[in-house]
């Protein structure tokens, strides 16, 4: 090896290391997260979840909360935190997934399936398609009746075993762990019945409507 | 005529022409601009206090296009020849390079051994955060470009890189030996005593060149 290839094989060196990276680098920062202190990990997003916003972040009272159902309905209905409580809790451990990139394995939630709602909420014939609005306005995102009513899809109340934080959707978001999270509609406060589905926000972004998790990449459901 | 108790100026040599500084201030801005906004996404903090994900996320992007753009015309429109001979001498690393990344004291030529690691390290980082942002974007239109570490790769990209930086800028501005320098990246001139006790080799083939 001369002087110059001493350089140019660091150099190359850092890019194969970068390379390797793209397909390995999650199991170092894997390592990495264990291993810092949790003063680092409250300004540093560690704990392999990323909090997003596109407007301020909602702050609602759970005691005041109302989540709308309007739409092809009996007639239009609100439910409190209460109400919710009250229809059959669902449990279930599902993975998250961002499209950015980022994962979240075994995340355990509780809450309301939507085949509950839709019977409490006296929702009529015709509906093919649930608007999920967020209180963080504009955000919405919308699913068809068939994704909907998939048994792992739920309104969900408790996130690993408490109540969901405010920065995770307080009170009450939406998880459909087979596609990616911005399908999963944080701080829910209505539900709109619909025959045909809407782009939602990112949608209307480029994303894709349909965002089922590959199952290439290690991402696979 | 300057009269006699008038001292002379210092004698100075061009140490980085036109292209050179515009190449480093190109990417200096950049580097600070995606900084800025990249860690307005990256930190929750900051995200949910600025909380226009949608608008952050598109000056990042465009300021990277921006980025790629701006350098390709330096490289293509720049001192080519000037240029090509920066990358021969920083991945160069002489048996006198060795020596004083080990400490001793060895003679240096335009850019110390720190100088050509730091170089090394910026363009390799460069060129990767340019691979893992195209990714990240593109994996969120094409879900089977989702890799599982890309993300990782550009946030540790990130940190080495602010590392990278706070040790140039306290060299550059603060070390009483290197701050000189910085003339050299402003204006394109060093002081000639300066580099003769600092890069001495630099100094000795300038005036062999001139001479000829």
């Amino acid at each position: 090896m001369n002087d110059r290839t001493i350089g140019r094989a660091g150099f190359l060196g850092i890019l194969g290391a970068g390379a390797l990276g793209l397909f390995f680098a999650k199991d170092v920062t894997g390592v990495l997260d264990r291993a810092v202190p949790s003063s680092v990990s409250a300004i540093v997003p560690t704990d392999g979840w990323r909090i997003y916003t596109v407007a301020s972040m909602p702050n609602l009272d759970p005691a005041a909360y109302r989540l709308r159902v309007s739409g092809l309905v009996d007639s239009p209905q609100s439910f409190s935190l209460a109400d919710l409580k009250e229809m059959p809790r669902a449990e279930q451990v599902s993975d998250f997934h961002c499209v950015t990139g980022w994962s979240v394995q075994n995340v355990q939630w509780a809450g309301v399936r939507i085949a509950d709602l839709l019977q409490a909420a006296g929702a009529t014939k015709g509906v093919q398609a649930l608007r999920f609005v967020s209180a963080e306005a504009p955000y919405d995102d919308s699913l068809t009746l068939k994704q909907a009513l998939l048994p792992d899809v739920m309104l969900a109340y408790e996130m690993d075993g408490k109540p969901i934080s405010r920065a995770h959707g307080a009170p009450v978001r939406l998880v459909m762990p087979e596609m990616y999270g911005y399908k999963s509609v944080k701080w829910v406060n209505h539900v709109e019945l619909g025959g045909t589905t809407q782009p939602g926000y990112w949608e209307q972004h480029g994303y894709d409507a349909d965002a089922w998790i590959g199952r290439s990449n290690g991402l696979g459901v | 005529m300057a009269s006699a108790s008038e001292p002379a100026a210092p004698p100075r040599i061009e140490r980085f022409n036109r292209t050179e500084r515009v190449l480093h201030w190109t990417h200096a801005a950049s580097f600070v601009a995606l900084l800025v906004t990249g860690l307005i996404l990256y930190l929750p903090s900051l995200s949910t206090l600025i909380a226009q994900r949608q608008i952050v996320k598109n000056v990042h992007i465009w300021v990277a296009v921006a980025w790629a753009v701006a350098i390709a015309l330096i490289l293509v429109l720049g001192d080519r020849r000037r240029l090509a001979e920066d990358w021969r001498e920083i991945e160069t690393i002489d048996r006198d390079d060795r020596r004083w990344l080990r400490r001793r004291r060895a003679p240096q030529g335009r850019f110390n051994a720190g100088q050509k690691l730091n170089a090394l390290l910026t363009a390799g980082f460069a060129l990767l955060f340019a691979l893992s942002g195209f990714l990240l974007w593109l994996g969120e239109r094409d879900h089977r470009f989702i890799l599982a570490g890309t993300g990782a790769v550009h946030d540790l990209l990130t940190l080495f890189s602010v590392v990278l930086l706070v040790g140039h800028l306290y060299l550059a501005l603060i070390h009483p030996s290197t701050r000189h320098a910085l003339r050299g990246i402003t204006v394109g001139d060093v002081d000639e005593g300066w580099a003769r006790d600092h890069h001495v080799k630099w100094v000795e083939a300038e005036r062999r060149s001139a001479l000829r």
